[in-house]
């Protein structure tokens, strides 16, 4: 399709415009993080550090425990990511092959906690680990963070399960491929793509993750990194600004690089899961 | 897509096996989300506290009639109100618009999506860090951005009274942006590009086109993204709990951080799942009235 020449031109200022807003404020972050304490506290701070340095990172290792939040972190975050694949294809399974009462009910539960208002949740949520006696530990932090990651998990993989034709498994089972068989040599290997994005997806989703783990996790030496990040910030919101983009710049690696890797591959999972049949 | 519905898929894994097939979902989602749902309801009914040692007793409606009272709780809700619309509204604009130029054949797109995919990965705490810099009275770039203009010294936007909300919101607007983008363009790609070509060809202009080819393919998932966001915005707590608390005097205390402090400040469990119930069955109505609208609006366009 043709566009006019000044049509054009409107575009690519409109995108320059858009590159800008969504830029900014992460290179200022960079920017901030690599800056001396010195060029932090003059007024007429630069886009580029005049003196580049790499003290804030050393110095927010010494002010925080960031190594032992971020081993709580990949803790937490691995933990959920294993055991809602795991218990979400199965289930993801049954829901997209089988129309029962039990699969509509899960669909209209993966809609509605959407719309969770945490709140509600939490209060009851904190009451029950109490009693169990997984309130302030990372392992009842998992158990949470699965439950949080199954809707968007389930959404996926049922989006995931419904792309696998249904006649391979038949064929399968025509050529005398017994029913676990049939799952672990035809399903599974077609499904493994999909089953990889959605774990990673729900690592990000706890790895980032804050509201749950602030209420549940009360000793320092449990917390999570983003918990911890908050502690840099003082009780007046008075924040040494260096150590603080450091930490916050090396706490969001891990989510960048993960979510290079899945990125179109979760577009492409909301969307089949999207399309009803 | 599938084959024939029937026969063939009830083969196989049924009755038994898909039970033991579902269960390892199940009992988390039962047992940590469902149960602990009908425990908050439950919850708003009594004076549950923390830390207490009486037994805790049912109280009726009298949570719900205290809270009709507290004028705290209905300016922090008129907030959240203002910030969800506030955030919701302007993301939805913001997103179609970088959704239809990424449609586009533009140099440099692969950067602008490869850009807008950062807030989302980004953690919600690292997001209110980078903007408490950015805002930074002092050595924020946005007042020393204003005052290489020349357009004065600056503020301190997050703790001035009128410009805290506003701030908060471009910051909501910022971090929900590219997945509200990456939604509509996925949308936008299944649009038939034949049709908007043959619209072309009849002479349709760009907004013609837009109106009459683009808007009615992509309608279904703008206004479920758009439902989506406005619950969200609603429900969101971390952002704002790092970059103001709530403050200046409460102008940015949105009902999440409001209940979170009744709850896990003052203890006051049973009047903070009240708070929640209030906050579900209002959205539900809003939402419900939004969406019948729109849904009526269109049988007129």
């Amino acid at each position: 399709m043709r566009t006019r020449p000044a049509a054009r031109a409107g575009q690519y200022t409109a995108l320059l415009g858009y590159l800008v807003f969504l830029a900014f404020p992460f290179l200022w972050l960079v920017s901030t993080a690599f800056k001396p304490p010195r060029e932090l506290g003059s007024l007429h701070p630069t886009w580029i550090p005049r003196d580049p340095t790499l003290t804030n990172f050393r110095q927010a290792f010494d002010e925080q425990p960031l190594l032992h939040a971020a081993s709580n972190s990949l803790l937490a975050a691995l933990g959920a990511a294993v055991i809602a694949v795991a218990v979400a294809t199965p289930m993801a399974y049954v829901m997209a092959r089988h129309r029962t009462r039990l699969s509509r009910a899960a669909s209209g539960w993966v809609v509605v906690s959407q719309a969770f208002p945490f709140v509600l949740v939490i209060i009851p949520l904190f009451l029950v680990l109490k009693n169990l006696r997984l309130i302030d530990s990372v392992p009842g932090l998992v158990m949470v963070y699965v439950v949080w990651a199954l809707p968007f998990a389930l959404w996926m993989l049922v989006g995931y399960v419904r792309a696998v034709p249904v006649e391979l498994e038949e064929a399968a089972a025509v050529d005398g491929a017994g029913r676990l068989r049939t799952l672990v040599s035809v399903t599974a290997p077609l499904l493994a793509p999909g089953i990889v994005a959605t774990a990673l997806f729900a690592f990000i989703t706890a790895w980032n993750e804050f509201f749950l783990a602030l209420v549940l996790l009360k000793t320092p030496e449990k917390q999570t990194l983003p918990v911890v990040l908050t502690h840099f910030i003082g009780a007046e919101g008075v924040a040494d600004l260096g150590p603080l983009a450091a930490a916050a710049l090396l706490a969001t690696l891990p989510s960048l690089v993960v979510f290079a890797v899945i990125q179109r591959r979760i577009t492409g999972g909301m969307l089949t899961g999207a399309v009803k049949s | 897509m599938r084959g024939a519905p029937g026969s063939g898929r009830r083969r196989g894994v049924g009755g038994h096996g898909a039970w033991f097939l579902v269960l390892p979902a199940l009992l988390p989602i039962l047992v940590l989300s469902v149960g602990p749902l009908l425990y908050g309801i439950l919850l708003a009914f009594t004076d549950a506290q923390s830390g207490r040692t009486d037994p805790t007793r049912w109280i009726g409606g009298l949570n719900f009639r205290d809270l009709l009272h507290d004028t705290l709780f209905w300016e922090s809700f008129r907030i959240g109100l203002v910030w969800a619309v506030g955030v919701t509204v302007p993301q939805f604009l913001l997103a179609l618009g970088l959704a239809l130029l990424l449609n586009q054949d533009l140099r440099l797109r692969w950067l602008a999506r490869a850009l807008a995919i950062v807030p989302w990965a980004m953690p919600e705490v690292v997001v209110g860090i980078m903007w408490r810099l950015v805002y930074n009275p002092d050595a924020g770039i946005l007042n020393e951005t204003l005052r290489d203009l020349g357009l004065g010294d600056g503020r301190d936007w997050l703790s001035g009274l009128a410009t805290a909300l506003p701030a908060v919101i471009v910051v909501g607007v910022w971090a929900g942006m590219p997945q509200t983008t990456v939604t509509l363009l996925a949308g936008l790609q299944n649009t038939p590009r034949e049709l908007h070509e043959a619209a072309a060809v009849d002479g349709a202009g760009a907004w013609r086109r837009f109106r009459t080819v683009t808007w009615p393919a992509l309608r279904p998932i703008a206004l479920a993204i758009t439902a989506l966001n406005f619950i969200w915005n609603f429900n969101s707590f971390a952002l704002v709990y790092v970059l103001t608390n709530g403050g200046p005097g409460g102008r940015t205390r949105l009902p999440m951080l409001f209940a979170y402090e009744e709850a896990f400040r003052y203890g006051q469990f049973g009047y903070a799942a009240a708070m929640g119930c209030v906050m579900v069955a209002v959205i539900a109505l809003f939402l419900a009235l939004f969406l019948v609208g729109r849904l009526k609006g269109g049988d007129d366009t």
